[in-house]
């Protein structure tokens, strides 16, 4: 019952995700907003900019969706793995840290309920971003994005896991956003390409997993890639694993005082 | 850490007798400050165990290391015969907890909050189908167990936490401050639970608190906890006994004078004064009474009021921690013993 793999424990955790994300409906409209006007209004506005290094048929908007994707994705499920300091603060951690689950359980079944939540409100931006004019390239690219979608929400659910446990509370917050958050949006050629950085920029971005996420959907999505698409989910898979683990071995160390 | 050596050999002469809880030389420590200092404890199965104390005594601390939520920073802890430090689900799996402030999820109902319990727990869909219902019946929340808890009022909520501690059929419940800042209908109405559930199902309960009558009402055994520390630990009836007194409370005008010239009688014990009542601890008040009352005629005040009662768990409190309890709560009883300083 205790081992790691309670596929009880994983299935409530879950379960619980998905009726609070379910219960939460100004929360979805709300958090999908801000990146499709992004994506409306700047590639409206930048309609005649063609990226450099992309297909002649790849207009701006087309290469926006796939960043602005990630985006979603990025920021919903490290909100997810989180929202630990506000289980921590409205009380109901200790509920679950009483529990004779293991805490990798915990952990795990607080991914899979983050990575259902912003899968969903990630195809939900897919949907209306569609709608404003994304054309999808190819059938594969179909099956391929959800891969790409589901490794970057684990991995961030599990980086926002892994600060909820060295962070107390909130107050931290603005930090992670403007110093982790951002930047790993603005180096991950989301919205522009990288090569008009100074070179050690670049060599940053590099660093910047969120990079091959992008890269990799936008294989998936419009069938242009900077790296080919094994690269980007090869770098995915690791990044993943190294974030599984971390969080599960600093979440293994809270204490509730 | 210290001396478990002996303790253990105790123990094992008597296998009999497994404690629901034991703790040797418990310690913890933050930042320098010692918030539990050296705890021993022996809590027998199926007792109604209470920590009295004042706020920030350490109670809650002490709760947290037996619920397996923090470490000790020295000393051990078994719980049901299984140590917290070592055998966290083991100890996990036998007890229940209830925690001071609400741990609830509010954006799931009643029945939904349970049922997350029942399955974290590893219990099957029909036992905790029928567990569900039994424990929302016996805290009367069946007609609200489908409504969000962001509409349940405190009393409410913190009887669907004590449902949810049972739920899985624990051996030993931890209810920490189990009525603060209820209304007294809603405590006496817990209390009755507490009661029931200590009778129907067997179960040893752990309680903190720093109402008085609570630990009176309550608890088979008491321990009076201050700074860290145990002071002792017995039944109410002892632990007020053992004081050996009665206590006189008078009310005179002025006060002064006979307040001085009780000091100087032999037969009285003890005396304090506050808020215009005198206190004389004495042995027998049927013998004092009258001199009592004739030393108040020498020196010129006039006797209000005069009373014997026998000393109560406060009065226990003042003897064995020097203090009252710091905290004024919402006290229903024996106010006048609350207000000021002696």
């Amino acid at each position: 019952m205790s081992s790691w793999f309670n596929v009880q424990a994983l299935y409530v955790l879950w379960l619980r995700e998905m009726k609070r994300y379910v219960r939460a409906r100004s929360r979805i409209i709300g958090s999908l907003a801000m990146p499709f006007f992004f994506l409306l209004f700047l590639g409206t506005g930048f309609k005649s900019f063609r990226p450099p290094s992309m297909p002649e048929h790849v207009d701006y908007l087309n290469y926006l969706a796939p960043g602005m994707l990630a985006v979603v994705l990025q920021f919903g499920s490290m909100f997810s793995g989180m929202a630990i300091l506000w289980d921590r603060q409205f009380g109901f951690l200790k509920e679950i840290m009483v529990a004779p689950v293991s805490r990798v359980a915990i952990v795990l079944g607080r991914t899979l309920g983050g990575m259902t939540t912003a899968f969903m409100q990630g195809f939900l931006f897919l949907v209306v971003a569609t709608g404003a004019g994304l054309r999808l390239h190819s059938f594969a690219g179909c099956v391929l994005t959800p891969l790409f979608m589901l490794m970057i929400a684990a991995a961030f659910v599990n980086v926002g896991i892994a600060l909820a446990s060295v962070m107390r509370d909130m107050q931290g917050f603005s930090l992670v956003m403007n110093f982790l958050m951002i930047p790993l949006f603005l180096l991950s050629g989301a919205m522009f390409p990288i090569e008009q950085f100074p070179r050690w920029v670049q060599l940053l971005a590099y660093a910047d997993p969120l990079l091959y996420g992008v890269d990799g959907m936008r294989f998936g999505l419009i069938g242009a890639s900077r790296f080919p698409p094994l690269v980007d989910f090869t770098v995915l898979v690791v990044f993943c694993s190294i974030m599984v683990s971390t969080s599960a071995y600093l979440f293994s160390q809270v204490e509730m005082d | 850490m210290v001396a478990t050596g002996s303790v253990f050999s105790a123990a094992c002469q008597q296998p009999d007798e497994l404690f629901a809880l034991e703790t040797r030389n418990l310690t913890k420590q933050y930042n320098g400050l010692t918030a539990v200092d050296r705890v021993t404890l022996q809590v027998r199965q199926h007792e109604i165990f209470g920590l009295l104390g004042p706020n920030g005594a350490g109670k809650t601390t002490i709760m947290k290391i037996l619920a397996t939520l923090t470490l000790p920073t020295a000393g051990e802890a078994w719980v049901w015969g299984h140590r917290v430090t070592h055998d966290k689900d083991a100890v996990r799996r036998c007890i229940g907890m209830v925690f001071q402030e609400p741990a609830l999820d509010d954006r799931l109902t009643g029945r939904e909050n349970l049922d997350f319990h029942g399955r974290m727990y590893g219990m099957q869909r029909a036992q905790r189908e029928r567990r569900i219902r039994d424990m929302l019946h016996l805290v009367g929340l069946e007609d609200k167990a489908d409504v969000l808890l962001k509409q349940y009022s405190g009393g409410m909520k913190r009887r669907l936490e004590i449902a949810r501690g049972l739920m899985h059929f624990p051996r030993v419940l931890f209810l920490d401050e189990p009525t603060l800042g209820l209304d007294p209908q809603t405590r006496y109405h817990i209390w009755d639970y507490i009661r029931q559930l200590n009778a129907a199902e067997g179960v040893t309960v752990i309680l903190t608190t720093h109402y008085m009558e609570e630990a009176d009402a309550l608890c088979s055994r008491v321990g009076i906890i201050d700074y860290g520390k145990v002071r002792v630990v017995d039944t109410p009836a002892c632990l007020k006994n053992s004081l050996g007194n009665d206590i006189l409370t008078i009310e005179a005008m002025p006060l002064e004078p006979l307040y001085t010239a009780l000091a100087e009688q032999p037969w009285v014990q003890s005396i304090t004064c506050h808020d215009q009542t005198i206190m004389v601890s004495v042995r027998q008040a049927e013998q004092t009474i009258t001199s009592a009352v004739l030393l108040a005629q020498r020196v010129g005040s006039t006797i209000s009021s005069l009373a014997v009662r026998k000393p109560s768990l406060e009065d226990v409190f003042l003897h064995y921690t020097g203090k009252r309890l710091r905290d004024e709560g919402t006290t229903t009883q024996g106010q006048h013993l609350r207000r000021g300083h002696p």
